[in-house]
Protein backbone atom coordinates (compact mmCIF):
# COMPACT_ATOMS: atom_id res chain seq x y z
CA UNK A 1 0.00 0.00 0.00
CA UNK A 2 2.99 1.96 1.07
CA UNK A 3 4.71 1.54 -1.87
CA UNK A 4 1.64 2.56 -4.52
CA UNK A 5 1.74 5.79 -2.45
CA UNK A 6 4.90 6.45 -3.42
CA UNK A 7 4.57 5.33 -6.87
CA UNK A 8 1.17 7.60 -6.94
CA UNK A 9 2.93 10.63 -5.35
CA UNK A 10 5.74 10.37 -7.88
CA UNK A 11 3.69 10.16 -11.10
CA UNK A 12 1.56 13.26 -9.54
CA UNK A 13 4.85 14.92 -8.82
CA UNK A 14 6.23 14.15 -12.61
CA UNK A 15 3.10 15.09 -14.58
CA UNK A 16 2.81 18.39 -12.79
CA UNK A 17 6.76 19.12 -13.16
CA UNK A 18 6.02 17.99 -17.37
CA UNK A 19 3.17 20.16 -16.90
CA UNK A 20 4.99 23.10 -15.54
CA UNK A 21 8.04 22.76 -18.00
CA UNK A 22 5.49 23.01 -20.97
CA UNK A 23 4.07 26.21 -19.47
CA UNK A 24 7.36 27.74 -19.40
CA UNK A 25 8.49 26.57 -22.64
CA UNK A 26 5.08 27.82 -24.05
CA UNK A 27 5.28 31.23 -22.57
CA UNK A 28 9.17 31.58 -24.01
CA UNK A 29 7.91 30.14 -27.13
CA UNK A 30 5.36 32.61 -27.06
CA UNK A 31 7.14 35.71 -25.98
CA UNK A 32 9.90 34.82 -28.46
CA UNK A 33 7.46 34.87 -31.40
CA UNK A 34 4.99 37.52 -30.73
CA UNK A 35 8.39 39.69 -30.55
CA UNK A 36 10.34 38.78 -33.87
CA UNK A 37 6.67 39.63 -35.34
CA UNK A 38 6.61 42.89 -34.59
CA UNK A 39 8.65 44.02 -37.95
CA UNK A 40 6.56 46.74 -38.78
CA UNK A 41 8.06 48.63 -41.43
CA UNK A 42 8.66 45.99 -44.02
CA UNK A 43 7.84 46.07 -47.55
CA UNK A 44 5.85 42.81 -48.87
CA UNK A 45 5.53 41.82 -52.21
CA UNK A 46 2.65 42.88 -54.25
CA UNK A 47 -0.62 41.45 -53.64
CA UNK A 48 0.02 40.27 -50.20
CA UNK A 49 -1.75 40.24 -47.27
CA UNK A 50 -2.06 42.83 -44.19
CA UNK A 51 0.96 42.17 -42.11
CA UNK A 52 -0.82 40.95 -39.38
CA UNK A 53 -2.89 37.93 -42.29
CA UNK A 54 0.52 37.90 -44.17
CA UNK A 55 2.75 36.32 -40.89
CA UNK A 56 -0.05 33.69 -40.87
CA UNK A 57 -0.46 32.62 -44.05
CA UNK A 58 3.20 32.96 -45.27
CA UNK A 59 4.55 29.50 -45.64
CA UNK A 60 8.19 30.83 -46.13
CA UNK A 61 8.75 28.68 -49.62
CA UNK A 62 10.51 31.41 -51.31
CA UNK A 63 8.86 30.24 -54.50
CA UNK A 64 7.20 34.13 -55.51
CA UNK A 65 11.40 35.25 -54.40
CA UNK A 66 12.48 32.72 -56.72
CA UNK A 67 9.96 33.67 -59.99
CA UNK A 68 10.71 37.21 -59.02
CA UNK A 69 14.66 36.71 -60.01
CA UNK A 70 13.80 34.54 -62.84
CA UNK A 71 11.86 36.50 -64.28
CA UNK A 72 11.31 36.89 -68.06
CA UNK A 73 10.11 40.34 -68.13
CA UNK A 74 12.02 43.65 -66.71
CA UNK A 75 15.33 42.67 -68.25
CA UNK A 76 17.95 45.04 -68.45
CA UNK A 77 18.40 46.71 -71.93
CA UNK A 78 20.95 44.38 -72.85
CA UNK A 79 18.74 41.63 -72.20
CA UNK A 80 20.51 40.17 -69.20
CA UNK A 81 18.88 39.70 -65.76
CA UNK A 82 18.61 42.12 -63.07
CA UNK A 83 18.74 41.42 -59.57
CA UNK A 84 15.70 39.83 -57.75
CA UNK A 85 13.63 42.61 -55.85
CA UNK A 86 12.23 39.97 -53.25
CA UNK A 87 14.97 39.05 -50.64
CA UNK A 88 14.16 35.81 -47.58
CA UNK A 89 14.67 37.02 -44.87
CA UNK A 90 17.72 35.88 -42.61
CA UNK A 91 19.14 35.87 -39.49
CA UNK A 92 20.69 39.50 -38.97
CA UNK A 93 17.84 40.95 -41.39
CA UNK A 94 15.62 41.81 -38.08
CA UNK A 95 12.33 41.08 -40.18
CA UNK A 96 10.63 37.44 -39.87
CA UNK A 97 13.07 34.95 -40.83
CA UNK A 98 11.60 33.49 -44.08
CA UNK A 99 9.60 36.00 -45.37
CA UNK A 100 9.53 37.91 -48.31
CA UNK A 101 10.32 41.64 -48.47
CA UNK A 102 12.11 44.25 -50.57
CA UNK A 103 14.78 47.71 -50.01
CA UNK A 104 13.42 50.10 -52.52
CA UNK A 105 17.16 51.31 -52.07
CA UNK A 106 18.51 47.97 -53.06
CA UNK A 107 16.23 46.93 -55.77
CA UNK A 108 13.15 48.51 -56.10
CA UNK A 109 9.70 46.44 -57.65
CA UNK A 110 10.14 46.81 -61.42
CA UNK A 111 6.11 46.13 -61.58
CA UNK A 112 6.22 43.10 -63.96
CA UNK A 113 3.30 43.37 -65.95
CA UNK A 114 2.84 39.41 -65.41
CA UNK A 115 3.47 39.56 -61.84
CA UNK A 116 5.44 36.57 -61.79
CA UNK A 117 5.35 36.50 -58.03
CA UNK A 118 2.23 36.31 -56.92
CA UNK A 119 0.43 33.77 -58.81
CA UNK A 120 3.07 31.29 -57.58
CA UNK A 121 1.87 31.79 -54.04
CA UNK A 122 0.80 28.09 -52.98
CA UNK A 123 -0.97 29.74 -49.19
CA UNK A 124 -2.71 32.32 -50.33
CA UNK A 125 -0.12 35.04 -48.97
CA UNK A 126 -0.21 36.78 -51.77
CA UNK A 127 -3.42 37.34 -53.35
CA UNK A 128 -3.98 36.96 -56.54
CA UNK A 129 -7.30 38.72 -56.59
CA UNK A 130 -6.07 41.87 -55.00
CA UNK A 131 -3.77 42.33 -58.07
CA UNK A 132 -6.43 41.51 -60.72
CA UNK A 133 -8.82 43.81 -62.50
CA UNK A 134 -12.40 43.82 -62.88
CA UNK A 135 -12.34 40.98 -66.35
CA UNK A 136 -9.75 38.75 -63.92
CA UNK A 137 -6.38 39.98 -65.46
CA UNK A 138 -3.64 40.53 -63.30
CA UNK A 139 -3.12 44.44 -63.08
CA UNK A 140 0.10 45.23 -61.10
CA UNK A 141 -1.38 48.99 -60.80
CA UNK A 142 -3.53 47.60 -58.33
CA UNK A 143 -0.86 46.75 -55.79
CA UNK A 144 -0.52 48.11 -52.81
CA UNK A 145 3.01 47.73 -51.55
CA UNK A 146 3.42 50.61 -49.35
CA UNK A 147 2.92 54.48 -50.29
CA UNK A 148 5.70 57.10 -51.13
CA UNK A 149 5.67 59.72 -48.59
CA UNK A 150 8.27 63.19 -49.28
CA UNK A 151 10.19 64.53 -46.73
CA UNK A 152 9.59 68.53 -47.42
CA UNK A 153 12.57 69.93 -45.75
CA UNK A 154 15.20 67.48 -47.13
CA UNK A 155 13.56 67.57 -51.00
CA UNK A 156 15.26 69.86 -53.18
CA UNK A 157 12.64 70.60 -55.59
CA UNK A 158 11.16 72.21 -52.08
CA UNK A 159 14.07 74.27 -52.24
CA UNK A 160 13.65 75.67 -55.10
CA UNK A 161 16.10 73.54 -57.35
CA UNK A 162 14.79 72.24 -60.32
CA UNK A 163 14.50 68.11 -59.61
CA UNK A 164 12.03 65.86 -60.97
CA UNK A 165 14.01 62.88 -60.33
CA UNK A 166 11.27 61.35 -58.82
CA UNK A 167 8.54 62.29 -61.26
CA UNK A 168 10.16 60.56 -63.96
CA UNK A 169 11.23 57.45 -62.38
CA UNK A 170 7.79 57.15 -61.72
CA UNK A 171 5.88 53.61 -63.85
CA UNK A 172 2.99 55.35 -63.73
CA UNK A 173 3.96 59.11 -64.71
CA UNK A 174 1.81 61.68 -63.76
CA UNK A 175 -0.25 59.82 -62.11
CA UNK A 176 1.21 58.56 -58.80
CA UNK A 177 3.41 61.46 -58.27
CA UNK A 178 2.39 65.06 -59.69
CA UNK A 179 3.98 68.01 -60.28
CA UNK A 180 2.47 71.09 -58.73
CA UNK A 181 3.68 74.68 -59.32
CA UNK A 182 4.59 77.31 -57.37
CA UNK A 183 5.47 80.29 -57.29
CA UNK A 184 8.92 80.77 -55.58
CA UNK A 185 8.20 84.35 -53.79
CA UNK A 186 12.12 84.25 -52.76
CA UNK A 187 13.58 84.81 -56.15
CA UNK A 188 10.21 86.24 -57.35
CA UNK A 189 10.56 84.94 -61.18
CA UNK A 190 11.01 80.78 -60.61
CA UNK A 191 8.63 78.21 -60.33
CA UNK A 192 8.53 75.63 -57.66
CA UNK A 193 8.08 72.30 -59.31
CA UNK A 194 6.70 70.44 -56.18
CA UNK A 195 6.44 66.41 -56.77
CA UNK A 196 2.81 65.17 -54.64
CA UNK A 197 2.27 61.80 -54.30
CA UNK A 198 -1.14 60.61 -55.21
CA UNK A 199 -2.02 57.58 -52.13
CA UNK A 200 -5.11 56.22 -54.72
CA UNK A 201 -2.53 55.64 -57.82
CA UNK A 202 1.12 55.04 -55.83
CA UNK A 203 1.82 51.70 -55.47
CA UNK A 204 4.82 51.94 -53.45
CA UNK A 205 7.28 49.79 -56.00
CA UNK A 206 10.09 52.82 -55.20
CA UNK A 207 11.24 53.53 -58.19
CA UNK A 208 11.08 56.76 -56.79
CA UNK A 209 13.40 56.02 -53.45
CA UNK A 210 16.32 54.64 -55.72
CA UNK A 211 16.10 57.57 -58.62
CA UNK A 212 16.06 60.11 -55.44
CA UNK A 213 19.22 62.61 -56.04
CA UNK A 214 19.77 63.60 -52.17
CA UNK A 215 21.97 61.61 -50.09
CA UNK A 216 19.42 59.62 -48.40
CA UNK A 217 16.41 59.80 -50.50
CA UNK A 218 13.50 62.39 -49.43
CA UNK A 219 11.08 60.48 -50.78
CA UNK A 220 10.71 56.89 -49.61
CA UNK A 221 8.04 54.37 -49.40
CA UNK A 222 6.09 53.02 -45.80
CA UNK A 223 3.61 50.13 -45.68
CA UNK A 224 0.38 52.18 -46.16
CA UNK A 225 -0.39 51.16 -42.89
CA UNK A 226 2.34 53.27 -41.46
CA UNK A 227 2.51 56.27 -43.96
CA UNK A 228 -1.44 57.31 -43.91
CA UNK A 229 -3.65 58.76 -41.21
CA UNK A 230 -7.25 57.84 -40.58
CA UNK A 231 -9.80 61.06 -40.04
CA UNK A 232 -12.20 58.51 -38.41
CA UNK A 233 -15.87 59.23 -38.14
CA UNK A 234 -15.91 62.77 -36.20
CA UNK A 235 -14.96 64.66 -39.46
CA UNK A 236 -17.14 63.93 -42.39
CA UNK A 237 -16.49 65.74 -46.18
CA UNK A 238 -20.48 67.23 -45.77
CA UNK A 239 -20.00 68.14 -49.78
CA UNK A 240 -19.23 64.82 -50.43
CA UNK A 241 -22.08 62.15 -50.84
CA UNK A 242 -19.67 59.61 -51.45
CA UNK A 243 -17.61 60.18 -48.31
CA UNK A 244 -20.48 60.33 -46.32
CA UNK A 245 -21.60 57.01 -47.02
CA UNK A 246 -18.88 56.55 -44.94
CA UNK A 247 -20.46 56.83 -41.96
CA UNK A 248 -24.11 56.17 -42.61
CA UNK A 249 -24.28 53.43 -39.67
CA UNK A 250 -22.27 55.74 -37.03
CA UNK A 251 -23.98 55.84 -34.08
CA UNK A 252 -24.56 59.14 -31.87
CA UNK A 253 -22.18 58.69 -28.63
CA UNK A 254 -22.05 60.75 -25.36
CA UNK A 255 -18.85 61.30 -24.09
CA UNK A 256 -18.67 61.53 -20.10
CA UNK A 257 -15.79 62.75 -18.62
CA UNK A 258 -14.56 65.52 -16.24
CA UNK A 259 -14.59 67.70 -19.09
CA UNK A 260 -18.09 67.47 -20.21
CA UNK A 261 -19.92 68.15 -16.50
CA UNK A 262 -18.89 71.51 -17.51
CA UNK A 263 -20.44 73.80 -19.73
CA UNK A 264 -18.25 74.86 -22.87
CA UNK A 265 -18.07 78.16 -22.07
CA UNK A 266 -16.67 77.10 -18.77
CA UNK A 267 -13.47 75.15 -20.15
CA UNK A 268 -12.64 77.05 -22.57
CA UNK A 269 -12.40 80.54 -20.58
CA UNK A 270 -10.41 78.02 -18.31
CA UNK A 271 -6.85 77.42 -18.06
CA UNK A 272 -6.09 73.85 -18.93
CA UNK A 273 -3.04 71.93 -17.59
CA UNK A 274 -1.67 69.39 -20.31
CA UNK B 1 32.21 0.02 -49.65
CA UNK B 2 29.45 -2.27 -48.25
CA UNK B 3 29.51 -1.13 -44.85
CA UNK B 4 28.42 3.11 -46.37
CA UNK B 5 26.03 1.84 -48.84
CA UNK B 6 22.92 3.50 -47.35
CA UNK B 7 24.98 6.31 -45.88
CA UNK B 8 26.16 7.17 -49.96
CA UNK B 9 23.12 6.82 -50.70
CA UNK B 10 21.56 9.17 -48.56
CA UNK B 11 24.37 11.83 -49.05
CA UNK B 12 23.62 11.91 -52.58
CA UNK B 13 20.05 11.95 -52.17
CA UNK B 14 20.31 14.80 -49.29
CA UNK B 15 22.56 17.00 -51.07
CA UNK B 16 21.02 16.20 -54.84
CA UNK B 17 17.70 17.55 -53.42
CA UNK B 18 19.75 20.35 -52.13
CA UNK B 19 20.89 21.22 -55.71
CA UNK B 20 17.98 21.08 -57.49
CA UNK B 21 16.47 23.57 -54.90
CA UNK B 22 19.51 25.77 -55.51
CA UNK B 23 19.31 25.54 -58.94
CA UNK B 24 15.68 26.47 -59.24
CA UNK B 25 17.06 29.70 -57.29
CA UNK B 26 20.12 30.33 -59.01
CA UNK B 27 19.11 29.41 -62.92
CA UNK B 28 15.52 29.00 -62.94
CA UNK B 29 15.32 24.72 -62.97
CA UNK B 30 11.79 23.77 -62.67
CA UNK B 31 12.36 20.56 -60.96
CA UNK B 32 12.14 21.27 -57.95
CA UNK B 33 11.07 24.61 -56.67
CA UNK B 34 10.97 26.20 -53.07
CA UNK B 35 11.32 24.93 -49.84
CA UNK B 36 10.31 22.35 -47.44
CA UNK B 37 7.57 24.72 -46.09
CA UNK B 38 6.27 24.29 -49.49
CA UNK B 39 7.79 23.30 -53.25
CA UNK B 40 6.51 22.45 -56.33
CA UNK B 41 7.90 19.61 -58.37
CA UNK B 42 8.13 19.30 -61.85
CA UNK B 43 6.88 22.54 -62.39
CA UNK B 44 2.96 21.05 -61.16
CA UNK B 45 2.91 18.71 -58.23
CA UNK B 46 2.62 20.77 -54.89
CA UNK B 47 4.29 19.31 -52.30
CA UNK B 48 4.08 20.89 -48.51
CA UNK B 49 5.55 20.36 -45.04
CA UNK B 50 2.54 18.66 -42.65
CA UNK B 51 3.68 20.01 -39.62
CA UNK B 52 4.10 23.58 -41.20
CA UNK B 53 0.30 23.22 -42.83
CA UNK B 54 -0.99 22.11 -39.60
CA UNK B 55 0.64 25.22 -38.11
CA UNK B 56 -0.34 27.26 -40.27
CA UNK B 57 -3.81 26.08 -39.99
CA UNK B 58 -3.61 26.83 -36.38
CA UNK B 59 -3.18 30.22 -36.77
CA UNK B 60 -7.20 29.94 -38.41
CA UNK B 61 -5.82 31.22 -42.07
CA UNK B 62 -7.29 29.14 -44.05
CA UNK B 63 -4.80 27.91 -46.24
CA UNK B 64 -4.87 27.71 -50.08
CA UNK B 65 -5.50 24.54 -51.93
CA UNK B 66 -1.74 24.07 -53.38
CA UNK B 67 -0.88 23.83 -49.51
CA UNK B 68 -3.49 21.20 -48.27
CA UNK B 69 -3.00 19.08 -51.38
CA UNK B 70 1.00 19.15 -51.42
CA UNK B 71 0.48 18.16 -47.67
CA UNK B 72 -1.74 15.40 -48.26
CA UNK B 73 0.88 13.86 -50.80
CA UNK B 74 3.73 14.35 -48.47
CA UNK B 75 1.74 12.50 -46.07
CA UNK B 76 1.10 9.38 -48.34
CA UNK B 77 4.54 9.33 -49.45
CA UNK B 78 6.12 9.04 -46.32
CA UNK B 79 3.74 6.54 -45.46
CA UNK B 80 4.39 4.15 -47.54
CA UNK B 81 8.35 4.96 -47.36
CA UNK B 82 8.45 5.51 -43.46
CA UNK B 83 7.89 9.18 -42.25
CA UNK B 84 11.37 9.20 -40.75
CA UNK B 85 13.14 8.96 -44.03
CA UNK B 86 12.70 12.43 -44.39
CA UNK B 87 14.69 13.04 -41.55
CA UNK B 88 17.34 11.13 -42.73
CA UNK B 89 17.47 11.11 -46.84
CA UNK B 90 16.13 14.91 -46.86
CA UNK B 91 16.71 16.94 -44.39
CA UNK B 92 19.85 19.05 -44.72
CA UNK B 93 20.28 19.19 -40.24
CA UNK B 94 20.45 15.13 -40.13
CA UNK B 95 23.79 15.88 -42.15
CA UNK B 96 24.92 18.04 -39.34
CA UNK B 97 23.90 16.47 -36.31
CA UNK B 98 25.71 12.76 -37.90
CA UNK B 99 28.57 14.54 -38.52
CA UNK B 100 28.70 15.50 -34.15
CA UNK B 101 27.80 12.03 -33.55
CA UNK B 102 30.12 10.72 -35.21
CA UNK B 103 32.84 13.18 -33.63
CA UNK B 104 30.82 12.11 -30.37
CA UNK B 105 32.22 8.56 -31.40
CA UNK B 106 35.55 9.36 -32.35
CA UNK B 107 36.14 11.53 -29.51
CA UNK B 108 35.06 8.88 -27.15
CA UNK B 109 32.45 11.67 -25.39
CA UNK B 110 29.47 8.65 -24.97
CA UNK B 111 31.31 6.50 -22.24
CA UNK B 112 29.24 7.64 -19.53
CA UNK B 113 25.22 7.52 -20.54
CA UNK B 114 23.42 10.41 -18.75
CA UNK B 115 19.55 10.74 -18.14
CA UNK B 116 18.10 13.95 -18.82
CA UNK B 117 14.99 13.66 -16.35
CA UNK B 118 13.53 15.81 -18.42
CA UNK B 119 14.59 16.36 -21.39
CA UNK B 120 13.59 12.45 -22.86
CA UNK B 121 13.22 11.15 -26.19
CA UNK B 122 9.47 12.26 -26.07
CA UNK B 123 10.45 15.56 -25.22
CA UNK B 124 9.58 15.92 -28.91
CA UNK B 125 6.27 14.92 -28.99
CA UNK B 126 5.19 17.68 -26.30
CA UNK B 127 7.36 20.37 -28.38
CA UNK B 128 4.83 19.01 -31.34
CA UNK B 129 1.55 19.64 -29.60
CA UNK B 130 3.48 23.09 -28.50
CA UNK B 131 4.10 24.05 -31.25
CA UNK B 132 0.71 24.02 -32.53
CA UNK B 133 -0.69 25.55 -29.54
CA UNK B 134 1.68 28.90 -29.66
CA UNK B 135 0.91 29.02 -33.43
CA UNK B 136 -3.02 29.48 -32.48
CA UNK B 137 -1.80 31.87 -29.47
CA UNK B 138 0.73 34.07 -31.39
CA UNK B 139 -0.80 33.61 -34.81
CA UNK B 140 2.90 32.82 -36.98
CA UNK B 141 3.82 29.15 -37.68
CA UNK B 142 5.84 29.18 -34.19
CA UNK B 143 7.82 25.89 -35.45
CA UNK B 144 9.25 28.03 -38.05
CA UNK B 145 10.23 31.01 -36.60
CA UNK B 146 13.58 29.27 -35.09
CA UNK B 147 13.18 26.05 -37.48
CA UNK B 148 16.89 25.40 -38.21
CA UNK B 149 15.69 23.11 -40.85
CA UNK B 150 14.47 25.66 -43.14
CA UNK B 151 17.23 28.11 -41.54
CA UNK B 152 19.60 25.62 -43.07
CA UNK B 153 17.87 24.75 -46.32
CA UNK B 154 16.68 28.91 -47.30
CA UNK B 155 20.95 29.97 -46.15
CA UNK B 156 22.17 27.17 -49.27
CA UNK B 157 19.34 28.48 -51.33
CA UNK B 158 19.31 32.26 -50.89
CA UNK B 159 22.22 33.13 -48.37
CA UNK B 160 22.87 32.17 -44.55
CA UNK B 161 23.08 35.55 -43.16
CA UNK B 162 23.44 35.31 -39.16
CA UNK B 163 21.11 32.06 -39.62
CA UNK B 164 24.82 30.42 -39.69
CA UNK B 165 24.82 30.21 -36.05
CA UNK B 166 21.63 28.49 -35.86
CA UNK B 167 23.19 25.38 -37.52
CA UNK B 168 26.46 25.98 -35.32
CA UNK B 169 24.31 26.21 -32.16
CA UNK B 170 22.77 22.68 -32.90
CA UNK B 171 26.27 21.40 -33.59
CA UNK B 172 27.47 22.18 -30.52
CA UNK B 173 24.61 20.64 -28.58
CA UNK B 174 24.33 17.32 -30.46
CA UNK B 175 28.87 17.41 -29.69
CA UNK B 176 29.07 18.68 -26.53
CA UNK B 177 25.34 18.56 -25.00
CA UNK B 178 22.91 15.71 -25.98
CA UNK B 179 23.79 12.65 -27.68
CA UNK B 180 21.34 13.00 -30.52
CA UNK B 181 20.03 16.17 -28.47
CA UNK B 182 18.44 17.84 -31.49
CA UNK B 183 16.82 15.31 -33.92
CA UNK B 184 16.35 12.35 -31.09
CA UNK B 185 15.08 14.65 -28.37
CA UNK B 186 13.51 18.05 -29.49
CA UNK B 187 12.51 18.64 -33.06
CA UNK B 188 8.88 18.55 -33.60
CA UNK B 189 9.02 18.00 -37.11
CA UNK B 190 10.54 14.57 -36.50
CA UNK B 191 7.38 13.94 -34.21
CA UNK B 192 5.21 14.78 -36.34
CA UNK B 193 7.05 12.36 -39.23
CA UNK B 194 6.88 9.64 -36.46
CA UNK B 195 3.59 9.38 -36.48
CA UNK B 196 2.99 9.81 -40.07
CA UNK B 197 5.53 6.81 -40.63
CA UNK B 198 4.37 4.99 -37.55
CA UNK B 199 2.95 2.12 -40.35
CA UNK B 200 4.95 2.57 -42.97
CA UNK B 201 5.70 -0.40 -45.40
CA UNK B 202 9.82 0.10 -45.50
CA UNK B 203 10.78 -1.10 -42.91
CA UNK B 204 14.59 -2.86 -41.76
CA UNK B 205 13.89 -6.63 -40.43
CA UNK B 206 15.83 -8.26 -38.23
CA UNK B 207 17.24 -12.24 -38.27
CA UNK B 208 17.57 -13.04 -34.87
CA UNK B 209 18.92 -16.19 -36.44
CA UNK B 210 21.65 -14.46 -38.57
CA UNK B 211 22.45 -11.89 -35.73
CA UNK B 212 26.17 -12.65 -33.59
CA UNK B 213 24.94 -9.78 -30.95
CA UNK B 214 27.61 -7.64 -31.92
CA UNK B 215 25.82 -4.29 -31.16
CA UNK B 216 27.64 -2.29 -33.93
CA UNK B 217 24.13 -1.54 -35.06
CA UNK B 218 22.76 -0.03 -31.24
CA UNK B 219 26.15 2.03 -31.95
CA UNK B 220 25.53 3.57 -34.61
CA UNK B 221 21.50 3.96 -34.65
CA UNK B 222 20.74 7.62 -33.86
CA UNK B 223 17.34 6.09 -32.33
CA UNK B 224 18.53 2.50 -30.69
CA UNK B 225 15.31 2.12 -27.94
CA UNK B 226 13.81 1.18 -31.81
CA UNK B 227 15.95 -1.77 -32.08
CA UNK B 228 14.64 -3.30 -28.65
CA UNK B 229 14.39 -6.67 -30.95
CA UNK B 230 18.15 -6.78 -31.77
CA UNK B 231 19.71 -10.40 -30.51
CA UNK B 232 15.87 -11.64 -28.86
CA UNK B 233 12.91 -11.76 -32.00
CA UNK B 234 13.14 -11.96 -35.69
CA UNK B 235 10.64 -9.20 -36.25
CA UNK B 236 10.63 -6.26 -37.83
CA UNK B 237 11.57 -2.56 -36.43
CA UNK B 238 8.09 -1.02 -36.22
CA UNK B 239 8.42 1.68 -34.41
CA UNK B 240 7.65 5.05 -35.55
CA UNK B 241 11.02 6.92 -34.46
CA UNK B 242 13.09 4.57 -36.52
CA UNK B 243 14.49 6.97 -39.90
CA UNK B 244 15.20 3.98 -42.21
CA UNK B 245 18.68 5.46 -42.77
CA UNK B 246 20.37 1.85 -42.58
CA UNK B 247 22.71 2.43 -40.67
CA UNK B 248 22.54 -0.38 -39.00
CA UNK B 249 21.83 -2.14 -42.84
CA UNK B 250 25.42 -0.71 -42.98
CA UNK B 251 27.59 -1.81 -39.99
CA UNK B 252 25.85 -5.16 -39.72
CA UNK B 253 28.42 -7.87 -41.01
CA UNK B 254 25.94 -11.19 -40.10
CA UNK B 255 23.38 -9.83 -42.55
CA UNK B 256 21.02 -9.65 -39.43
CA UNK B 257 19.18 -6.48 -40.66
CA UNK B 258 17.97 -5.60 -44.02
CA UNK B 259 15.49 -3.40 -45.26
CA UNK B 260 12.11 -5.23 -46.58
CA UNK B 261 8.25 -5.03 -47.02
CA UNK B 262 6.38 -4.66 -43.79
CA UNK B 263 4.27 -7.75 -42.84
CA UNK B 264 1.57 -6.71 -41.52
CA UNK B 265 -0.20 -9.99 -40.81
CA UNK B 266 -0.47 -10.85 -37.04
CA UNK B 267 2.17 -14.10 -35.92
Amino acid sequence: MANSNNNRRKFFATTLQSVGLTALGGLLWSGYSDEVKASPLVLRPPGALPEEDFLKACIKCGLCAEACVNRDSNKNRDGSSREGTLQMAKGGDHRMIGTPFFVPTEVPCYMCEDIPCVPVCPSGALDVLSVSNEKGELDIDKSRMGLAVVHKESCIAFWGIQCDACYRACPLLDEAITLEYQKNERTGKHAFLLPIVNSDICTGCGLCEIACVTEKPAIFVLPVEHSTGRAGSHYVKGWDKKDQERVKDAKEIETKNERSEAEAEDYLNMEVEY
Amino acid sequence: MSNIKYLLLRRITQIGLLVLYFAANAYGWHILEGTFGASILFGIIPLADPYTTLQVLATGFVLGADVLLGALLIVLFYMIVGGRAFCSWVCPINMVTDLANWLRRKLKLDKEEVNYRFLKRNTRYWIMVLGVIVSAVVGVAAFEVLSPITIMQRGIIFGFGAGISVIFAIFLFDLFGVKNGWCGHLCPLGAAYSIIGKSSIIRVKHDHEACTACMKCKVVCPENQVLHMIDKESISVTDGECTNCGRCVDVCDDDALEFSIRSFAKR
